[in-house]
């Protein structure tokens, strides 16, 4: 694992890599055979990242999914697809830099490929606004599902926010109706889409490019209607409570899975997608030309039935 | 999320009863003294400052439906509990005491009704039940009352009262927005008419799905509206915020509503709107029956 940050609970793992790393130097300066040492403590390395991912809380998750180092849009974009061009502006107002998409090709698929983009040192975190889009980046959104209809291009969004930006200018200039309108229009909107959440699903902001025909989550990724720390802000008068309001609104992918809001959820590199980002993006390749290609099977017609059902069906209620 | 918050930021704060009873009743808004029996015939609007007090989902039938009647529909669905949430109050103790406090299922009653003899889906929400939020029920009765309005090719009007999603019912909350906004799609796809009706306060999850996507959207004057709560705003950029911020009238100046209506002229504008949608449309190539024929449009 590289210098920098690292989570509590990754420190075992960290400090582990470091004694096998010192022992290699070791070995090599005074030209001793440890190999067998090496190995051995290779060996239990990977129990130990086993045996720590295998059983995650919802709030360790939730952290996954904000590590510094996870993988982003841009990053995802990059590692995926090739002859990339970002296209820029609602044609309204401005260019939103939280949300960023354009053309791209996936092993040869034209595909519009789009997501919210966070940063990932100071500089950059407020140049995307911590992920966090204006209206006019649903807008921008808005006008790239247009395109990708008109053109017979699948939809790829990749959602990673932690909310779309509570700010006087995003109320002046219609946070909630831009929202709104994207979840129209994307209900009707007669090609493929794909939506994966990679990292971070805040509400309103996650569901202002979430609908489509399958709806995928990284497994380290969350999900929710409103962020853990938000909720314990409420019920608790405490954000501190995060942990809590993680377990209690359920945000992890199997929960969202089990509750039949998800159609799957992409495995991750063991250890999160941070440390194999080459890996976890060939996964997601992978799992995006497959369910592409499925897609592609049906008439526009069937896709915007299916996914009104798919959608009409998502709640728990019943008769008393 | 947002109905623990002050629906009126920088006024007196607001006694939590949605009606006082009592033979006088001072105006939350001007502090004036009102006679009770006149507020019953001024539909609870202060006749001083014209501020307009919260009032019963059943008090909004009476007032803007024929006859004050709504053959209701779908009354006995109740929320499951797919969380098994737990906060202070199990969540079915939550829902419990909510529906022994209002004698409703949940924050929300559907059916059909008529507006000037035009026969109409409507639905309206019930801000005392767990602050009109939004988990399965609302969704389900509402998409429930949009595929009504496509059954019998009828228009909708939809009055909205919510702080928002609710948090008990999780990310199947959210869905809700979804569920309710494709319908709509699909409505709108059909030309059947839709009149979204806002009232304070409509925020959050509510108001960034159904309640956006009218084909006209109206609001009660003084409404708090808008998409985060004023007090996330105000955390967010750390300072106050300018007065009258996220009011109907300010959402009307920034263009996202059509108009302001007094609750006494609600019913008269509401069918208006339903007439000139309605009365073209049924002479569209003569066949009424079929209002979403497009290529039959003279």
């Amino acid at each position: 694992m590289a210098e920098g940050t690292f989570l509590d609970f990754e420190k075992p793992i960290v400090e582990l890599e470091k004694k096998i790393s010192d022992m290699r130097d070791f070995a090599i300066g005074e030209n001793i055979e440890l190999t067998k040492e090496i190995s051995s403590l290779e060996e239990k390395l990977g129990k130990l990242r086993n045996d720590i991912f295998a059983k995650l809380s919802r709030w360790q998750r939730v952290q996954l999914a904000r590590h510094p180092r996870r993988p982003y849009t841009l990053d995802y974009i990059k590692m995926m697809t090739t002859d990339f061009i970002e296209l820029h502006g609602d044609r309204r107002f401005a260019d939103d830099n939280a949300l960023v998409g354009g053309l791209a090709k996936i092993d040869g698929q034209p595909v519009m490929i789009l997501g919210q983009q966070k940063g990932r040192d100071t500089k950059q975190k407020i140049f995307r606004n911590f992920g966090m889009a204006n209206p006019e980046g649903y807008r921008k959104a808005e006008r790239f599902f247009r395109l990708a209809e008109k053109f017979n291009l699948p939809v790829v969004c990749l959602i990673d926010t932690p909310g779309a930006f509570p700010g006087i200018g995003a109320e002046e200039r219609g946070q909630a109706e831009a929202i709104a309108r994207n979840i129209f229009v994307m209900s009707r909107l007669r090609t493929q889409i794909v939506c994966v959440i990679i990292g971070e699903g805040a509400s309103g902001g996650a569901l202002g490019i979430g609908i489509g025909d399958r709806i995928l989550m990284m497994e380290n990724s969350w999900y929710s209607v409103i962020s853990p720390e938000g909720c314990a802000a409420i019920l608790w008068r405490d954000a501190a409570m995060g942990p809590q309001a993680a377990e209690a609104l359920k945000v992890s992918s199997d929960d969202c899975m089990r509750l039949g809001v998800i159609d799957d959820i992409i495995r991750e590199p063991v250890g999160g997608a941070h440390t194999e980002p080459e890996q976890a993006a060939r996964i997601l390749k992978t799992e995006l030309l497959k369910v592409i290609a499925e897609l592609r099977q049906q008439s526009p017609d069937e896709l915007i039935e299916s996914r009104l059902g798919k959608f009409r069906a998502m709640g728990s209620c019943r008769e008393s | 999320m947002e109905w623990f918050k002050k629906s009126k930021p920088g006024l007196v704060s607001q006694p939590k009863k949605d009606i006082p009873d009592g033979l006088w009743t001072k105006c939350k808004s001007c502090s004036e003294i009102i006679y009770t029996k006149t507020l019953e015939e001024t539909f609870w609007v202060c006749p001083n400052c014209d501020y307009h007090f919260r009032i019963s989902s059943k008090k909004y039938i009476s007032l803007m439906l024929d006859d004050g009647k709504l053959e209701e529909f779908d009354q006995n669905l109740v929320s499951c509990d797919p969380l098994e949430f737990k906060d202070s109050k199990r969540y079915p103790d939550r829902v419990k005491a909510a529906q022994q406090k209002t004698g409703r299922n949940d924050a929300i009653i559907s059916g059909l009704g008529a507006i000037d003899k035009l026969p109409i889906s409507f639905v309206i929400m019930d801000f005392s039940f767990i602050g009109g939020s939004m988990g399965s029920v609302v969704g389900e009765k509402i998409a429930r009352a949009i595929e009504r309005a496509m059954d019998n090719s009828l228009p909708i009007v939809i009055v909205s009262c919510s702080g928002g999603a609710r948090m008990q019912e999780g990310i199947l909350s959210l869905m809700q927005m979804a569920k309710t906004s494709a319908l709509l799609a699909k409505l709108a796809e059909q030309g059947l008419p839709y009149i979204s009706v806002l009232t304070n306060p409509t925020t959050a999850g509510v108001m960034a799905s159904y309640a956006s996507l009218g084909d006209v959207i109206i609001a009660e004057p003084g409404a708090l509206l808008g998409f985060a709560g004023p007090r996330v705003i105000r955390q967010t950029i750390g300072q106050d915020l300018p007065e009258g911020f996220q009011s109907s009238e300010f959402f009307l100046e920034r263009g996202f509503l059509d108009k302001v209506v007094d609750r006494k002229s609600l019913r008269h504008t509401i069918s208006l709107f339903l007439r000139y949608f309605t009365d073209n449309v049924s002479k569209r190539a003569g066949d009424p029956n079929t209002p979403g024929a497009s290529s039959s449009v003279a």
